[in-house]
């Protein structure tokens, strides 16, 4: 088991340094450098411009300007947001716990809602209820997630006014902070559960039909600790697959929906320094999330061995 | 993270007994394919929305009642009505031509993305899945760092890079797609040149190309199919997002996304500003999901529920 761990563990080496990699070039690829930027397109003063390249160190060759780059990322150090001067790092660590808030509450209204949901209907399998929620997934599947948003302000913001639309208050347990999280959090979960309910649907059924279910039944177990018990916990294994998968669309939905709702966290930064041309910014948060992502994948990914023995001695 | 990909796995739909380069016999498996696909009601429901959409790209321009970028200063905000069947914008633009002029770009990046990433993708596939060995191994691992990226991410880092124009976002939105359809086309790979039929044709001396092409190729399309359709769904999900997010199509030529970006701060005076290009999204994206559904059904009986 631990050797199957550190496996793992030393596989996503490769991934993280080839996101590094990435992130670097990318930037690189931009028409002109920094300096260029940085200066504007009506000036031109080629020895300032000199000047400026030896001082972002942008005269050295490309790997020595990876490696000084790569080495100040190993310490934490992703340099100086263009805009406002401020540490990278600094301004990302401010804003990942506000980004963190929607996804966790989004992610626990995901699942109270996809859960039951998916158990419910695979023990009613092919009735009404059933009907009802594949074809409500479905349209959770094709329903962009900032036109919920928009769809839910204009329900309980305009028509009933009993929400604000957007905005953000800082964290603290009162009615002041909670209904700003509101909207958001509903508007991400919702759009997660789809995936997941279809998901926990499918592999409900599937275990359902196993022949241990029928031996608990056999032996005369209520069908509460038959379905929950038996059941449930094997159809989570393959669930907990596609949280993992969900970071993805967890880290890529708050960015949107971050925007719809102005929650001022990674994703609304993410889309200002874009606007903004803020190359570092764009770097290190485009590092700092992928990273978080690749983290994320792993841990699921371990907690997955864990849950299902089967998978122990499989590589 | 291999093996948890979000991808759509099915096994190759290799028949026995019926050779995959026979001409007419394919046509003939590609009819009943169509033909089982109008027996299911999704499929026919999802058939019917994707020719809507597909109508609307293509005529689009010719049933649009004025030119989508046509300021009527009159009518801001006007109601939908006669004049202007779905309202007009907040600067009396005609919200049906523009709707329509939407989907020809939501439909056009969705195609051209998935027609690109996945001649790139099952390119890259086949090949690492028939060579194997080091080619595989170094295809895969930079395969492996693309998917690393959460989707839109990855599109939003490239179109940071690039600019924000319709042609980057496409270009962004190719690579995110290449690895779902590298992953697919070489799984299915690895598991068709298996089959006797490759054996054979090896024994028999024929060229690597020709074995690739003729045999192994043809062989793999269904799984490709249906990983197409369920990528154009949410190539279109992306391209709406992005132009939302004002990093896709740029003003003033209308998108889905970034209508419903236009629109937002008037909700509460013209709500089918936002009504109008959030439904059309919906509906699209439902067609495809539904027939990519429908299609997985009928070209892999074995996942079918």
């Amino acid at each position: 088991m631990i050797r199957v761990i550190l496996t793992r563990i030393l596989a996503t080496v490769p991934v993280l340094l080839g996101i590094a990699v990435v992130a670097f070039f990318l930037v690189r690829l931009i028409p002109g450098d920094t300096v260029n930027v940085l200066m504007g397109q009506d000036f031109s003063d080629p020895v300032l411009e000199a000047e400026m390249r030896a001082f972002f160190g942008l005269d050295q060759p490309l790997p020595v300007q990876f490696w000084d780059w790569f080495s100040a990322l190993l310490q934490g150090d992703l340099g100086h947001s263009m805009r406002s001067g401020e540490p990278v790092t600094q301004e990302i660590l401010r804003r990942f716990p506000i980004t963190v808030e929607l996804a966790i509450a989004a992610l626990l209204i995901s699942l109270t809602v996809s859960i039951p949901v998916g158990i419910y209907t695979a023990r009613n399998r092919n009735k009404g209820a059933d009907a009802a929620a594949r074809v409500a997934s479905l349209i959770g599947l094709s329903l962009p997630n900032f036109w919920l948003g928009i769809l839910l302000i204009y329900l309980f913001s305009v028509y009933f006014g009993v929400l604000p639309s957007s905005g953000h208050r800082d964290f603290a347990f009162t009615w002041q902070h909670f209904q700003y999280l509101i909207l958001p959090s509903v508007t991400l979960g919702l759009s997660l559960a789809a995936v997941t309910m279809r998901m926990t649907r499918s592999s409900m059924l599937e275990v359902l039909g196993q022949d241990y279910i029928r031996t608990a039944r056999a032996k005369g177990l209520g069908e509460r600790a038959v379905v929950l018990r038996h059941g449930l916990r094997n159809a989570l294994i393959p669930v907990v697959t596609v949280l993992g998968i969900q970071t993805g669309a967890l880290l890529g939905g708050t960015v949107v929906i971050e925007q719809v709702f102005s929650w001022p966290g990674l994703g609304s930064q993410l889309v200002q320094s874009i606007q903004d041309r803020d190359y570092p910014m764009v770097q290190g948060l485009t590092v700092f999330l992928a990273f978080f992502f690749v983290l994320v994948s792993l841990i699921v990914d371990i907690a997955y061995r864990y849950l299902d023995p089967r998978m122990y001695r499989r590589g | 993270m291999a093996e948890n990909t979000p991808i759509a796995m099915s096994a190759p739909a290799s028949e026995p007994g019926l050779p995959a380069d026979a001409g007419p016999r394919r046509t003939r498996r590609g009819l009943r394919v169509l033909r089982n696909l109008m027996r299911d009601r999704t499929g026919v429901v999802g058939a019917v929305l994707v020719g809507l959409a597909l109508f609307a790209a293509l005529f689009g321009p010719l049933l649009a009642p004025y030119d989508p970028n046509l300021i009527h200063p009159d009518a801001r905000l006007a109601a939908p009505g006669a004049r202007f069947l779905l309202g007009a914008d907040e600067l009396g633009r005609d919200v049906l031509s523009r709707a329509l002029h939407g989907a020809r770009i939501s439909i056009v990046v969705g195609v051209l993305v998935v027609l690109c990433a996945g001649a790139i993708g099952v390119t890259v596939g086949l090949l690492s899945g028939y060579a194997k060995g080091l080619v595989d191994g170094v295809a895969m691992r930079v395969m492996d760092v693309l998917f690393a990226f959460p989707t839109l991410l990855l599109a939003m880092a490239v179109v940071a890079v690039l600019g924000t124009d319709m042609r980057n976002l496409i270009v962004a939105l190719v690579l995110v797609y290449i690895p779902a359809f590298a992953r697919v086309a070489r799984a299915s790979t690895l598991s068709v040149v298996e089959e006797p039929y490759i054996e054979a044709a090896r024994a028999v001396g024929l060229p690597h190309r020709r074995i690739l092409f003729r045999y192994v190729l043809p062989n793999i399309m269904p799984p490709v199919l249906v990983q197409a359709t369920i990528s154009l769904a949410y190539a279109i999900l992306v391209e709406a997002s992005l132009s939302y997010l004002g990093l896709g199509v740029q003003p003033p030529d209308a998108s889905w996304g970034s209508m419903l970006a236009t629109g937002k701060p008037y909700l509460e005076l013209a709500a089918w500003l936002c009504m109008v290009p959030g439904l059309a999204i919906m509906l699209t994206v439902l067609g495809f999901n539904l027939l990519g559904d429908a299609l997985r059904d009928v070209l892999d009986p074995r996942l079918r529920r």
